[in-house]
């Protein structure tokens, strides 16, 4: 009764339940004489069964039923021995003593059944080792050029899986593995290709070869003919000087008979970096003609390559849109969508409203992951077409309405948010659509997202008021976590619209009797500084937040608690800033990015700890900045040296990563001696390293204090000092005691003005501007050299102060020749930068002018700035 | 480890071929990528996001699902899926469907269905062993599979077999006659 209801849950399949210890005990009857071939067979399938699926069986389990298993070899039945394979096969991976199938093993592979023979190649080498490999040497060869084709691919795939571990082996087969590329079939033409290349992959010669030759002699197999374009493709990319008769190959595949090929051919070519319009052409037509294919797969392919090659060729990809727009409709809605995301990369501006309409009415029918790679391509069109953000926006605006998952809706809030960023026209309406979003919004982190958003951009735009009552509504009628936000934004706008303090300040008086501690706090703190706080005060705290870096902040506070000394309050200009608030949310990456991820900007804060950790340099305070990894030697040095930059209040510390790559030494006694041939910066105190082992990276530091000059900036030479012990290179031990010093001159090490400044954005630069005052304030003109458009001008002038744009007026829209961008920062000891640069190209001979100023709260600061561009 | 999504000119491009019955429980399984697939956990996950995908659509068809292409196709209470590399061919990943399904079919008689599959699995064993080697195309023609899959004759309908293989079965039983004809 019980086993009946089991075996109606799960519909019959008596492979669902089965028990690892009732198999085992039945895997005894592989003992019993003579062996019941078809009770054997059951058996084993249910061990393999349980195997695959998961099921752990200890080392001695797995030996004992290795042990039946073999000697199952006495039957003769054929599915028996079949199976018999396929058990060996997955118990090999975790019983012992493996090896004692290899005669069996051998003997099966080559004797006269040819369905053993095949099935026995693959069994026997996956179990096998180099030493074992040699003594099949023989066999296998003559495996590999058999006239039956299941032996010759089993081998030649058992050799590829082989190439692993026991290349060199495998490599004496060449002459075997070229004989059977002339195979009649395709699948061992294929395979022997494949393994042919591997074997000569190291040989860039050799390869070309192999190119040349099978490209010119045509290859019977569809799959062998891929397999070479591959190879082809790859030589095209590798190659400084690639021959052209290689892209002319596979030009040529274009039109080969097999779909398959032809399809490969034109990914390969669309794949190529660096190809011109006319050569890629031909590979666009071959896809739109896989697009009229009646399976899916190939429909599936050809669209993919073409969303693909969209962004990298959108002209070319153009004249496939009519097809894709037929893809709309598709019934595969992987396809739909990527005709829809290519369309909408590729379309001409004057199609979009077309391409929305339709792609309006498709939307609905998809699920929502569909929907927001749909959202994510509209975002990439609207960067592309900002006036046409009148179109996007509502349809945005109306999927914003319609049911979905909390991951949808907040992927059209963010691509809103992007739109109302990059395009300043687009920010009225765009604010008008998430203010009514948030009136119905179940999400509180949406709201809070969309509440930050109108706290920083609504107060600029032309009609501020308007947006009072949508905020004010959520601190009615919202959580605790919207209402806080809420209260946050409120106060932005009276920071920044003198005129609406007054009606600002009533509303945040009602809000000192909200029933949470926290709205309360916050009404009561910004209703303080609105009311008594001065111009500047009011920016600092109510619109720039705090920017110092959580782990740093945390750091500063420990030291003032453990000094013990509290005569003083705790500063917080001491901790170091960040580039990025707080409360700045990630922003998603869109789903159609299909790049590898960027190699990230090195971390600052990880060095802190490894710096405090020094006692030479614990009196130093926190860390105000430290600079990115500066090589000051070639990365093929014998010794090679890099540089981090860490900026104090009053110093800095050099640090010195260095490499022995010298097998036969070790180093001793590692420093780095700087020397300032004007006298103005003086070393103070060093560690070095005390043993630099081979192949291992230490650090050595240096302390440089800032001159009482005032200097900023300066160049100091740098020679890497150490002593030499002579090691065996094979066991790194002495050769004897002796050592010699010795010396290795290095890059000069550069102290400059950016090193003293950390960048860091101000949410609204005109306040702030107007905030500073003047007295501290100086300007200059001058023509750049170096640069020869306006937004490398911009891009060289931030670097070389350590400020950051704001309000991405970094942003220079195409064709103009004069531009200013907004840059801001906080100079070491806490003092706030800020600059107006405006770059402008003298049209008579293309020159470039700058005209920056640079204010701060200290004029000597500003002095110092200023000096890093005269 | 078997590189299965950086080199284009690798032979690994298999991740996985699953068998499914119309509840998404599996019937069958046998996974080559043990980078994403190397635990129970990390597969059956997998199954079920990929069954609840792909059970209300068109009985045969492709998605991309978790950086994985995964072609199926369907029939009364299975489903059949090859797990591809997103770097492979899709119709060669086609072609591996089309065998798996077609040699399976051969096998069962053209009766596609779970309950016969699951009275034949050590053949069915056997068969995704042929297409398939340790994530390697071995094999994409269905009758080629069959044939390796050691059938005993009278297993097979002559409707089913191609000439070469009538030939095969023919002297396979002449030669049983004249066994017996010795013996006698």
């Amino acid at each position: 009764m019980k086993t009946n209801k089991k075996d109606e849950e799960t519909g019959g399949n008596v492979y669902a339940h089965l028990d690892k210890t009732s198999v085992l005990q039945e895997a005894r009857a592989f003992n019993e004489t003579p062996i019941n071939a078809r009770k054997c067979c059951f058996i084993l399938s249910k061990l393999i069964y349980i195997i695959q699926q998961g099921e752990s069986i200890g080392r001695t389990e797995a030996t004992e039923a290795f042990f039946g298993v073999t000697k199952l070899w006495q039957s003769k039945d054929v599915s028996l021995r079949r199976m018999v394979y396929l058990a060996v096969k997955e118990l090999a991976e975790v019983s012992d003593d493996v090896i004692i199938v290899t005669s069996s093993l051998t003997k099966d592979m080559t004797g006269r059944e040819d369905l053993y023979r095949a099935a026995a190649i693959r069994a026997l080498c996956k179990i096998t080792d180099t030493g074992m490999l040699q003594t099949i040497e023989r066999y296998m060869k003559q495996a590999i050029v058999d006239r039956n084709s299941a032996i010759s691919s089993s081998a030649i795939v058992s050799s590829i899986h082989l190439m692993r571990k026991s290349s060199e082996v495998v490599r004496r087969w060449a002459n075997e593995v070229q004989e059977a590329v002339s195979s009649d079939n395709h699948m061992v033409q294929y395979h022997a290709l494949a393994l042919l290349y591997q074997i000569r992959a190291n040989d860039r010669l050799a390869v070309n070869k192999l190119v040349q030759k099978f490209s010119k002699n045509a290859l019977r197999s569809p799959y062998a003919v891929c397999y070479l374009i591959r190879i082809a493709t790859r030589c095209l990319v590798d190659d400084d000087q690639p021959d052209s008769s290689v892209f002319t190959f596979i030009e040529s595949c274009l039109r080969h008979k097999s779909e398959m090929v032809v399809y490969e051919a034109a990914r390969a070519i669309v794949s190529l970096p660096q190809t011109t319009p006319s050569e890629i052409q031909p590979a666009i037509t071959a896809l739109q003609m896989c697009c009229t294919s009646p399976k899916a797969a190939v429909r599936f392919a050809a669209v993919r390559t073409l969303n693909k090659v969209a962004m990298a060729h959108p002209n070319a990809v153009m004249s496939c849109n009519v097809d894709l727009e037929k893809f709309i409709t598709d019934p595969n809605r992987s396809i739909a969508t990527l005709a829809i995301t290519t369309l909408l990369k590729t379309g001409a501006e004057s199609s979009v409203e077309r391409l929305m309409q339709q792609i309006a009415g498709f939307v609905n029918e998809i699920s929502d992951e569909f929907k927001i790679v749909v959202v994510d391509a509209i975002r990439s069109l609207c960067s592309r077409y900002p006036r046409k953000h009148t179109v996007m926006m509502p349809f945005l605006a109306k999927m914003l309405r319609s049911d979905g998952s909390y991951d949808y809706k907040k992927a059209i809030v963010e691509t809103i948010i992007a739109i109302i960023e990059e395009n300043p026209d687009a920010k009225v309406a765009g604010l008008a659509h998430l203010c009514e979003f948030i009136e119905d919004c179940e999400h509180d982190n949406l709201s809070t997202r969309v509440l930050h958003l109108l706290g920083r951009e609504a107060p600029k735009t032309p009609n501020p008021s308007s947006y009072i009552r949508f905020i004010y509504n959520r601190v009615i009628l919202e959580s605790t976590k919207v209402r806080a936000a809420a209260v946050t934004a409120l106060a932005k706008f009276g920071a920044q619209c003198v005129d609406l303090r007054p009606s600002i300040q009533v509303l945040l008086k009602r809000c000192l009797l909200d029933s949470d501690d926290e709205v309360r706090d916050r009404a009561t703190f910004y209703l303080k500084m609105l009311t008594e706080a001065a111009e500047g005060l009011i920016h600092n705290f109510i619109l720039d937040g705090l920017q110092v870096s959580p782990s740093g902040l945390e750091r500063s506070i420990l030291d003032y608690l453990r000094s013990g000394s509290y005569s003083s309050p705790f500063d917080l200009r001491v901790v170091p800033v960040t580039q990025q608030a707080l409360s700045q949310p990630e922003k998603r990456v869109p789903q159609l990015v299909e790049e590898e991820e960027k190699p990230k900007a090195p971390k600052v804060e990880p060095y802190a700890a490894q710096l405090a950790a020094i006692p030479q340099f614990a009196a130093l305070g926190p860390v105000f900045k430290s600079s990115t990894r500066i090589a000051l030697t070639e990365s093929i040095a014998e010794y090679t040296v890099h540089m981090i930059k860490h900026t104090f209040a009053n110093a800095m510390v050099l640090q010195f990563e260095c490499k022995n790559t010298m097998n036969d030494q070790l180093l001793l006694d590692v420093s780095v001696e700087l020397e300032d041939p004007d006298g103005e910066w003086e070393t103070g105190n060093t560690v070095q390293i005390d043993k630099l082992p081979y192949g291992e990276v230490h650090s050595a530091f240096s302390l440089l204090e800032f001159p009482d000059s005032g200097a900023i900036s300066g160049s100091l030479g740098a020679i890497l000092k150490f002593k030499v012990m002579d090691v065996d290179p094979t066991s790194g031990e002495p050769d004897s005691d002796d050592t010699y010093e010795q010396t290795y001159v290095l890059e000069e090490v550069d102290v400059n003005v950016s090193d003293s400044v950390q960048g860091v954005a101000k949410s609204s630069f005109g306040s702030a501007w107007e905030a500073l005052g003047d007295d501290a304030t100086r300007e200059e003109t001058f023509q750049l050299s170096t640069v020869e458009n306006i937004p490398d001008a911009v891009k060289k002038i931030s670097e070389i102060l350590g400020l950051v744009p704001c309000e991405r007026s970094d942003r220079v829209p195409e064709g103009k020749t004069q531009h200013t961008v907004f840059l801001s920062g906080v100079f070491r000891g806490g003092y706030d930068v800020l600059s107006k640069a405006t770059v402008a190209v003298d049209p008579n001979d293309n020159s470039i002018a700058m005209n920056i100023i640079i204010k701060s709260n200290e004029p000597l600061v500003a002095d110092l700035v200023i000096s890093a561009v005269v | 480890m078997a590189d299965f999504d950086t080199n284009p000119t690798s032979l690994y491009s298999i991740k996985g071929i699953v068998i499914l019955d119309q509840d998404g429980n599996r019937v069958l399984a046998k996974y080559y990528d043990r980078t994403t697939f190397g635990t129970v956990k990390e597969q059956k996950a997998f199954e079920k996001s990929l069954f609840s995908k792909t059970s209300r659509n068109t009985s045969a068809d492709i998605l991309l699902l978790d950086g994985v292409t995964c072609l199926y196709r369907s029939n009364v209470d299975l489903y059949f899926y090859v797990l591809g590399s997103t770097r492979e061919n899709e119709l060669f990943l086609d072609a591996t469907l089309t065998c798996l399904y077609d040699a399976v079919s051969v096998v069962l008689r053209k009766n596609v269905e779970k309950k016969a599959l699951i009275d034949s699995m050590d053949t069915i064993m056997l068969i995704i062993d042929e297409i398939c080697d340790e994530g390697i195309i071995m094999e994409t023609d269905a009758q080629a599979v069959v044939q390796r899959t050691a059938l005993k004759s009278d297993e097979v309908s002559f409707s089913d077999q191609s000439v070469s293989q009538i030939g095969f079965s023919f002297m396979k039983s002449a030669n049983e006659q004249f066994k017996w004809s010795l013996l006698k």
